[in-house]
């Protein structure tokens, strides 16, 4: 087994990997559009500008450690997500609303 | 093939001309670098970078050649001079990925360029010369980035490992040589500065050794000292390299004149 084998996942000469989001505007939030690889905070986010916002996709970038993403299990997709198929009256569409409050 | 132009500079020309042939080849050099960076992330952002200073390279080309009035365009001067028309600095033209150079040469010279760059656009947003301080202002905006950019690469590679640290100075050793060419003045500098046109290149030293020196301090690297020997890229005197990255850059203009994407 050589050295790089025995560092795990990330190898002696990988850099770690990082979410980015850009903010297209202001006032918007910020949106997740791809990730990339960066030895560090500063360059992860001088990267993302060059790599995610060279068409003028952004004026704002967050990036984060992928490895500080905590997500749910694709397994419990069952359990978590499909009791809600059946429970239409969550959805607030069954209130007769005056004319004025259009934009509900 | 077509035939090269010929130029009658005057020395508002020909300072202009100085700063878009640098900014001209430099770009040529490091879209070298496409498809071949260390990193996909790298690579993007060098490709971005000589973009950046082909795009300030057109608009002063451009300029350029509607002061000289002769009716050439920015491709003409761009892809159809001589070797000894081109008014780079020497630097600028010297083999980023090959000849023993590598990743470290690029970023050094990206930092050495950019902290020149960066006092020059200030003095030219003061030109009595209202386009020429327009393109200025635009593109202080990128160069500041590009500093950035290859300062954190410097300090990086600098105060890294060992062997980041020995190529780190063996790309300032490789570099030192061609440095005393970028604050050299001329007849044409004396005329820039005395017409207001822009800042004489000896004007630019002092700002551009302040800004290197806070790099290399937390690079833990320092500069050389000066040796005799003087580059003369700028009055059309190029190294052995120029040639072949000419006829790389020209070769479409020539076989294909006037095509356009």
């Amino acid at each position: 087994m050589t050295t790089q084998q025995v560092q795990g996942d990330r190898g002696l000469d990988e850099w770690p990997l990082w979410e980015v989001f850009i903010r297209a505007k202001a006032g918007l939030d910020h949106k997740h559009c791809g990730s990339l690889h960066a030895p560090d905070a500063k360059a992860a986010v001088q990267l993302a500008r060059d790599v995610y916002t060279r068409r003028q996709e952004g004026t704002s970038i967050w990036v984060v450690r992928s490895e500080q993403i905590v997500a749910s299990d694709p397994a419990d997709k069952a359990m978590l997500f499909d009791p809600m198929a059946d429970k239409v009256y969550r959805h607030p569409s069954f209130y007769e609303l005056p004319a004025s409050v259009d934009h509900i | 093939m077509t035939a090269s132009i010929a130029l009658k500079p005057s020395p508002d020309v020909a300072y202009v001309l100085r700063i878009a042939d640098t900014c001209l080849i430099h770009a040529q050099r490091l879209a070298e670098w496409c498809g071949h960076a260390p990193v996909l992330e790298e690579d993007i952002a060098l490709a971005n970078l000589g973009l950046d200073l082909l795009g300030q390279s057109r608009a002063l080309l451009t300029h350029a050649a509607r002061l000289e009035g002769s009716g050439f365009d920015e491709d003409q001067l761009a892809f159809l001079r001589d070797e000894r028309d081109y008014v780079n600095l020497t630097l600028v033209e010297l083999p980023l990925r090959r000849g023993g150079a590598d990743f470290a040469d690029t970023q050094w010279r990206c930092l050495v360029v950019a902290s020149w760059l960066l006092p020059l656009w200030q003095g030219l947003q003061a030109s009595r010369d209202s386009e020429l301080a327009a393109i200025a202002a635009k593109a202080a905006k990128e160069t500041r980035y590009h500093f950035e950019h290859a300062a954190d690469w410097v300090v990086r590679l600098g105060d890294g490992s060992e062997e980041s640290m020995r190529r780190m100075r063996a790309a300032i050793e490789r570099a030192a040589p061609y440095i005393a060419e970028l604050f050299d003045d001329d007849e044409v500098d004396a005329a820039a500065a005395q017409s207001q046109l822009g800042p004489r290149s000896s004007a630019l030293r002092d700002a551009w050794l302040a800004r290197l020196q806070r790099v290399l301090a937390d690079a833990r690297l320092a500069l050389p000292a000066q040796g005799a020997f003087r580059s003369h890229g700028k009055r059309g005197l190029h190294s052995e390299h120029m040639g072949l990255l000419l006829a790389e850059m020209q070769v479409l203009q020539r076989a294909f004149p006037g095509g356009v994407w």
